[in-house]
């Protein structure tokens, strides 16, 4: 399933699983990402799964490129190795102050707001990946008529919480941080829980989320 | 704890980027957390060997101006590393410190840590264990994710840091070490190499960058020569690993450090070898860096040879 093995500097693996981003190639390192993580070999310092690469980082001490490849590589999975896949409802609120974009997303895929929210809200996302921050999960798929471009200058701040779409992902920023992801409401769920050391995301790779609406109400009751 | 029992400091002034940091948190990055831990880990290394601490002590880390501290309490050593100037004040007056040698502090005395000259970060502790809590098995703080003692903030004035266990058979130590400079970057190629123009390649390892000030423990970002994509601006978002230099679309480099985001979208041009990194992170803003390209075979033996030069210089700690 791996198509290729490259170095990422002297001390990472650069696993290549194609070009493509769809859920068949994203399972296949999803996959390999869980069993070699239960190996849980001497000298891995880090297993960084994407959407069609994963990344295992070493410590030189330990290994050499050459000889971890070879372990990497000696590997097998068998194909119909189930995913461990749970269904998790995410609320979200889609208040004026939360849906910071929705004018945007209106004027850009010419539908009206209501519309884009009930195909937002129909259907199941499936979890590529999690990170750049600490438990941001990267979803898909959005329908084709759902899909547009990142902001032109992305957001210097993106609340904590907001639920945001572009090209065909959407995803839910745990921090806040900058983005440019066109954001459509708010969660007033944690997504990421320091505290839990053991299992701090909500959302892991492979996961399937189904976002639930809920009115203001609704999410001051549960921020309470 | 009764207060004449305790063991402290307080911090009078927290400097520019305090934390307490030590060889940071593994195998969390698929959930977006990354190293972590210190910039300089030879200077780490040098300052727990110095001090006859556990090689994973928590120790203090400051970038330019660092922490002024008082401290509180019965007698203990400390020592700093790195390129610093100090001062430590005592009741006999005011004298100028050395890094990588020791000091005896007594009660009331402070430490004055002016600055870490022409590099950016140094290293503070003392013979003895700071009381810091542990988050997946370390006690390094990263500010942009907010994890680690502290709420996973810089330290700020008026802090007490609590020491928790003094090493009484201690003995005093010191290192002659300057430290060591660097001017020429190696780099392997990256994954994304011919993504970028012929001439963009060469200008890039002919050339020199200017290290900007929006630099931190997330990242260096530099300025120069614009290289130019001929290829894609964007890729799918793949891992990172520290040292990764990606190419905006602007046409800047920056370069991935310790504090880094986990995942990102820009092509790869090169990644610095580890046997560089410790000494990248020390070069200030405004200086001019070149990058020169190396094999990953040599990469792999400048590293084994930079892990045999810092246990040569542990050695010679006496």
């Amino acid at each position: 399933m791996i198509k290729n093995i490259l170095n990422l500097g002297d001390a990472a693996l650069y696993c290549d699983f194609g070009s493509d981003v769809n859920q068949e190639i994203n399972s296949n390192v999803i996959k390999y990402f869980y069993h070699i993580k239960k190996l849980n070999l001497k000298g891995i310092t880090n297993l960084t799964p994407s959407y069609n690469k994963l990344i295992i980082s070493y410590d030189l001490n330990i290994h050499s490129f050459l000889s971890l490849k070879k372990k990497i590589e000696n590997i097998e999975i068998k194909e119909n190795n189930k995913l461990e896949k749970n269904l998790i409802e995410i609320p979200v609120c889609c208040d004026n102050n939360f849906a910071l974009d929705i004018k945007r997303v209106e004027n850009k895929l010419k539908l009206k707001s209501e519309i884009i929210l009930e195909k937002f809200f129909s259907k199941n996302y499936f979890c590529y990946m999690t990170g750049f921050v600490a438990g941001m999960p990267f979803l898909g798929d959005l329908n084709q008529e759902m899909r547009l471009k990142r902001l032109e200058t992305p957001r210097v701040k993106v609340p904590k919480g907001s639920v945001g779409i572009t090209e065909q992902f959407c995803n839910i920023y745990t921090f806040e941080t900058p983005g440019g992801w066109n954001i459509l409401g708010n969660t007033p769920q944690n997504i990421f829980d320091t505290s839990n050391q053991s299992n701090p995301n909500l959302v892991n790779p492979g996961d399937t989320i189904k976002f639930c609406r809920i009115t203001l109400d609704q999410y001051n009751e549960i921020k309470r | 704890m009764k207060s004449k029992d305790r063991n402290y400091f307080k911090i009078l002034r927290a400097g520019i980027n305090t934390t307490y940091q030590d060889l940071g948190r593994n195998n969390l990055y698929h959930i977006g957390i990354p190293f972590s831990g210190a910039m300089d880990k030879r200077n780490f290394q040098l300052l727990n060997s110095l001090l006859q601490n556990d090689y994973n002590s928590p120790v203090i880390e400051f970038a330019y101006q660092g922490p002024h501290l008082k401290y509180f309490g019965k007698d203990i050593y400390f020592c700093i590393s790195g390129n610093v100037s100090f001062k430590i004040i005592t009741k006999e007056g005011v004298i100028d410190g050395n890094s990588y040698q020791c000091y005896l502090l007594k009660n009331d005395d402070e430490i004055d840590i002016r600055s870490t000259n022409k590099s950016v970060y140094g290293y503070f502790s003392i013979n003895g264990t700071f009381g810091v809590d542990y988050y997946w098995g370390s006690c390094s703080i990263n500010t942009q994710a907010q994890i680690g003692p502290n709420n996973g903030n810089k330290f700020s004035k008026d802090l007490e840091i609590e020491i928790i266990d003094i090493n009484n058979s201690f003995n005093k130590r010191k290192l002659d070490y300057l430290g060591s400079t660097i001017e020429n970057i190696r780099v392997i190629k990256g994954t994304n190499y011919d993504y970028f123009s012929e001439t963009s390649q060469n200008k890039f390892f002919k050339e020199s960058f200017k290290i900007t000030k929006l630099s931190d423990r997330m990242g260096m970002r530099l300025e120069g020569p614009k290289i130019e994509n001929i290829f894609d601006p964007n890729i799918k978002s793949e891992g990172l690993v520290k040292g990764v230099i990606q190419i905006t679309s602007a046409g800047d480099p920056i370069i991935m450090l310790s504090d880094h985001g986990t995942i990102g979208g820009y092509p790869k041009i090169a990644t610095v070898i580890s046997a560089d990194y410790d000494r990248l992170v020390q070069l200030t803003p405004g200086s001019n860096i070149k990058f020169k390209d190396v094999s990953l075979e040599d990469a792999e033996t400048l590293y084994k040879l930079y892990q045999m030069e810092t246990n040569n210089l542990i050695s010679q700690i006496k």
